[in-house]
C-alpha cells in the first residue's frame, strides 16, 4: 500500500487530496502510467508532466524516483509560495 | 523560528521580538509579502502540503544559515484564504553585517518561492485561478547555484 495525495489543480482534477493504492510501480514514472490508465480523471492530470512536480516521502524529487520503500508519494504543480 | 499559520501575524512585534533575541547581530533585514489587490483581486486562497512544509523551510533556514553565516533566521507563512493588504508571510534574518542578512533573506525569499510547497489560488469576481509560477523565479533561484 502507498499514500497517493495531490496539492491544487492536480488534486482538482483529480477529484481528491488523498488515496490509498496497491501498486507494483518501481519508479515514479510507473506509477503515474498506473495511476493515468486508471481513469481520465488521472489521465487528464498527467497528461502534460512538465507541469507536475513530485515528491517522495516529502522530499522533492524526479520521475525516475524509486518508490519501492515509499510510503508516500505527492504530486503537484509547481510551488508558488512567498 | 518557523511557524506555518492560518492566523494573521503582527509584524511589528515579531520584528521586535526578533531584534531583541539577537545578541551580536550588527544586522537586522526583515522582509513581508502582502497581498496584492491587481486585476479585481478579491482574495488569495494558499494551499500547502502539511507534512512538507516544516521540513521544507527547516532546510532553507540550515542552507541560509549556513551559507551567509546567518546568527539566525525566522519564517512565518500563512495558508488558508487571504484578502487584499493582508501580509502572506515573513522573513526575518541576522547576521554581524548587512550584506550577508540581506543576502540571506533574498536566498529565502527566492526558496520559499519556488521550492516550498505552497500553490495560490486567485479569486475574482467571475472566477478563480491557480497562480502559475514563473520562469523568472526559477532563474532567480539558479543563481545561488
Amino acid at each position: 500500500m502507498i499514500t497517493v495525495v495531490y496539492f491544487a489543480w492536480l488534486r482538482e482534477r483529480i477529484g481528491t487530496g488523498r488515496e490509498e493504492i496497491e501498486t507494483q510501480a518501481k519508479t515514479v514514472a510507473q506509477l503515474v502510467a498506473e495511476l493515468s490508465a486508471q481513469d481520465s480523471y488521472h489521465a487528464a492530470a498527467f497528461a502534460d508532466l512538465r507541469a507536475v512536480r513530485v515528491a517522495v516521502d516529502q522530499v522533492l524529487c524526479d520521475f525516475d524516483t524509486p518508490i519501492a520503500a515509499a510510503k508516500e508519494v505527492a504530486f503537484f504543480p509547481p510551488m508558488t509560495g512567498g | 523560528m518557523i511557524c506555518v499559520q492560518s492566523a494573521p501575524f503582527d509584524l511589528g512585534d515579531i520584528a521586535n521580538r526578533f531584534a531583541v533575541a539577537q545578541a551580536g547581530a550588527g544586522a537586522i533585514v526583515t522582509f513581508s509579502g502582502v497581498v496584492r489587490g491587481d486585476g479585481g483581486l478579491l482574495a488569495l486562497e494558499i494551499e500547502h502540503y502539511p507534512a512538507m512544509t516544516l521540513p521544507a523551510i527547516t532546510d532553507m533556514v540550515d542552507g541560509a544559515r549556513a551559507r551567509f553565516g546567518l546568527l539566525d533566521a525566522w519564517v512565518i507563512h500563512r495558508y488558508g484564504r487571504l484578502t487584499v493588504g493582508e501580509m502572506i508571510m515573513m522573513v526575518a534574518t541576522s547576521a554581524p553585517h548587512r550584506k550577508d542578512a540581506f543576502a540571506g533573506a533574498e536566498y529565502l525569499m527566492d526558496y520559499l518561492k519556488s521550492r516550498a510547497p505552497f500553490w495560490k489560488k486567485e479569486h475574482h469576481r467571475d472566477g478563480a485561478a491557480w497562480v502559475a509560477a514563473k520562469d523568472s523565479d526559477e532563474a532567480l533561484l539558479a543563481r545561488w547555484g
